[in-house]
């Protein structure tokens, strides 16, 4: 039962294990995400998980601005790791969630992230099951972070890995880059601009479990969070020892987020992405991988964007651009600056 | 689109043919030498062209020296650093604005508005606007220097690094490398300055100038004039930039500048001590320059052992015949602002340049 | 050392500017531009419009085609 909280910030004493932290969990985080598990309240989560094959990650997450356009701390700290089993093919099953609050933090921002998480939840099938919640002094943290920790069953027959990728594999994105990463630019203090900038923020698993059940030729997927399509490209070129090929008339991308980059000198490539995720494919399946993305919500605008190739000396990314001229595309820096030169 | 790519590579490979030897076009705006890079045009190109990258990167041209002063300028607890972002990694003797930030007086900012807001907004501190940039972006300044003192904002102040670029390119000529065969000439300057300034290159020194915008058809298509110009042994002025460059360019941004600024002999990373090539504020508004107000004096400081961004910024080599060039010297450790400007010759080639997979 | 990108003035108020470029919106002065009027097509760099664009040549220049036709075709929420 959601009760309305007479305090308008959060309190120290609000991650102090007494009176305050039981109300807190009971009529505040219990009923945005309810499940039978969670409601239990124990100290671990007992899961009928029928499998021999588990997925586990974690991720933490500090985003600023909290909320912005397409999602906030919340939506995000559920997909981000609802895709990093989805990608590494599983099925999400189980969530867990640590919050870790300054004192000081508005309620009623917290609750519209708590509802945020749990409607992520139940939109991503999956249950958030176990938690911890800490409070800490003014200063400490800004003003919120969240890590989830995630268990996802491997599908059946599924074999990914980068000793799977071959000369010749395809490589398919499900949408448009650089959309989140720009969205987050265009609110950031020192940069803020006006837009219709939209974060792609998504949980993919319902695609990936699809393609997977559906398709015999997926070598290997990733998302393309930090660093951008550049990043995520050069780690599998790095791992596998194969070269990568992309051509940038097939690289789909919102005239909206070019224009943005275009303004801020950032190349898009490196640009981060919340909804999507790269499929490393054999070529007799590419056409049904396509296809099936295509007619998945989030994946409309899909496409194939490159092969794998041979390497010479070096394991490269290559792009063939809009003019046929060649570029490599290195791994970026790691922090965007806008520039004016 | 495709056919008048195919049009310019055809001029090109024509006057490489007709002059029967390497052809050296400069092409001197940053901007430039990443659009080029970007676009992958250098591996559309006949390999007897050579494209150099020049002296157009603010941030590599600025001395070791101004970079000093703007983080001994950091150190200070009643300063504000306003700075664009092209700043922030290039390194000075001991250390950079980026390992500075975590002071927490360091802004970026996207415009020269923005830092005159800090002052305002931060009555007690002193706002030093870090004023790099060449024609394009020295407008910016002077407007706000000017509001500056209209409004009396007296703890708003400059540290000027604003660069003229003719003057850079008559040196290249005069003393340092005069392989140059043609120069690329920077579209936005031009807005700026117009592409008549560039005439005295073309009268003086024979050589022809183009003027071109930054999409990748526009630089073929400048490329495909300057070839053709040498295939027939002329050396003509041309701007294809129609849609922003006027011959006389931009007035109102001229008579700004000529209001605030005056040129003076600066100091250019490479190139050494050019007469009247850089900017420096007019007696009038000499309040608003933080050399005076902070009674400091700016001196060219030594070239760190075996950087030869010098020899770069001048196009008499590449930078893959730099020895430093990728093992020592990489975006992630640079040694010379070459590798660590995003515009920089030496950066691009490591973030785009260099090797194919097909040959 | 010249980024600058074409941008439309969607509101003008002395030389106080908002442009629009592709959905985007930024502040901008025309203070180096006095002769620009609301609704034109304007080159922005580092926060100044320093030139006005020509549209018929920033569409062989720039792939503009698209958002020449959509201010265009939308109602004008413009001030100023």
């Amino acid at each position: 039962m959601k009760k309305t909280s007479k305090h308008d910030r959060i309190l120290l004493a609000h991650g102090g294990g007494g009176q305050l932290m039981d109300d807190l969990i009971r009529h505040h985080i219990l009923p945005s995400l309810n499940n039978e598990v969670l409601a239990e309240l124990g100290d671990s989560a007992k899961l009928n998980v029928d499998s021999n094959s588990l997925c586990f990650t974690t991720d933490s997450y500090v985003v600023k601005p909290l909320f912005f356009n397409g999602g906030d701390i919340g939506k995000l700290a559920v997909c981000g790791t609802v895709n990093d089993l989805a990608v590494a093919g599983s099925k999400p099953v189980a969530l867990s969630l640590s919050l870790i609050i300054e004192d000081g933090f508005e309620f009623k921002l917290l609750e519209k992230i708590l509802v945020s998480i749990g409607k992520a939840a139940r939109q991503n099938n999956v249950s958030i099951v176990t938690g911890d919640t800490k409070t800490v002094e003014a200063g400490a943290a800004d003003k919120i972070f969240i890590n989830t920790s995630g268990i996802g069953v491997k599908l059946n027959g599924v074999e990914m890995g980068f000793e799977r990728i071959a000369v010749g594999d395809k490589i398919i994105i499900n949408g448009t880059i650089g959309d989140h990463g720009m969205t987050i630019i265009s609110q950031r203090e020192d940069i803020k601009f006006q837009s219709q900038l939209q974060s792609d923020c998504a949980g993919l698993a319902g695609l990936t479990c699809e393609l997977l059940e559906n398709t015999n030729g997926i070598k290997f997927m990733r998302d393309p969070t930090r660093g951008g399509l550049a990043a995520t490209l050069n780690e599998i070129s790095r791992s596998s020892g194969l070269s990568i090929e992309i051509r940038q008339a097939d690289i789909p991308v919102n005239p909206t987020v070019q224009a943005a980059a275009d303004m801020l000198g950032f190349d898009v490539l490196t640009i981060a992405n919340e909804g999507k995720f790269i499929a490393i494919v054999s070529p007799e399946s590419a056409d049904d991988c396509l296809r099936i993305c295509k007619n998945h919500p989030l994946g409309k605008e899909a496409k194939i964007i490159g092969e794998v190739c041979q390497s010479r000396d070096v394991p490269v990314v290559e792009m063939i651009t809009r003019i046929g001229g060649k570029r490599i595309v290195q791994m970026p820096y790691g922090r965007e600056l806008p520039r004016i030169c | 689109m495709l056919d008048r790519i195919q049009k310019a590579q055809n001029l090109c490979g024509a006057a490489c043919k007709q002059l029967g030897r390497q052809i050296n076009i400069m092409e001197v705006c940053g901007t430039h030498t990443v659009s080029i890079f970007r676009n992958g045009i250098r591996s559309t190109l006949p390999k007897e062209l050579k494209l150099l990258s020049g002296p157009g990167c603010p941030v590599c041209v600025t001395d070791q020296g101004y970079i000093d002063i703007v983080l001994q300028l950091a150190d200070r607890d009643d300063c504000l650093i306003a700075t664009y972002g092209d700043m922030i990694r290039v390194p000075g003797k001991n250390s950079s604005l980026e390992r500075k930030q975590a002071k927490t007086n360091i802004k970026v900012i996207l415009s020269s508005e923005d830092a005159l807001q800090l002052a305002k907004d931060n009555p007690e501190k002193t706002v030093v606007f870090v004023a790099v940039g060449f024609e394009t972006t020295a407008p910016a300044t002077a407007v706000v220097v000017k509001e500056a003192a209209e409004q009396a904002v007296d703890n708003f102040c400059i540290l000027s690094g604003h660069k003229l670029v003719v003057p850079a390119m008559r040196a290249l000529l005069s003393a340092k490398n005069d392989k140059i065969d043609a120069f690329l000439c920077p579209g936005h300057v031009s807005v700026i300055i117009g592409y008549g300034a560039f005439a005295e290159i073309v009268e003086d020194f024979g050589r022809p100038c183009v003027v071109a915008g930054f999409e990748p058809l526009q630089i073929m298509e400048g490329l495909g004039e300057i070839c053709r110009q040498l295939a027939a042994g002329k050396a003509e002025l041309k701007s294809i930039y129609d849609a922003v460059v006027t011959e006389k360019g931009n007035t109102a941004a001229q008579e700004i500048i000529a209001e605030c600024f005056e040129a003076a002999d600066g100091y250019w990373r490479g190139l050494g001590k050019i007469e009247k090539s850089t900017l420096k504020l007019k007696d009038k508004y000499s309040r608003f320059d933080a050399l005076t107000r902070f009674n400091m004096s700016e001196t060219p400081s030594e070239e760190k052992t075996g950087c030869r961004c010098g020899e770069v910024l001048c196009g008499l080599i590449e930078p893959p015949e730099c020895g430093l060039f990728g093992q020592n010297c990489t975006p992630q450790e640079p040694i010379g602002p070459c590798m660590v400007s995003s515009e920089g010759a030496c950066a691009a080639w490591f973030k785009y340049g260099g090797i194919s997979i097909s040959g | 050392m010249c980024l600058a990108i074409p941008a439309r003035i969607v509101e003008l108020e002395g030389d106080k500017a908002v442009v629009d470029a592709m959905g985007n919106r930024w502040k901008a002065k025309t203070t180096l531009l006095p002769q620009a009027k609301l609704g034109d097509l304007v080159l922005i760099h580092a926060g100044f419009a320093i030139s006005l664009v020509d549209e018929e040549e920033a569409k062989e220049t720039w792939r503009l085609i698209a958002e020449i036709n959509e201010f265009q075709n939308t109602p004008n929420k413009i001030s100023g």
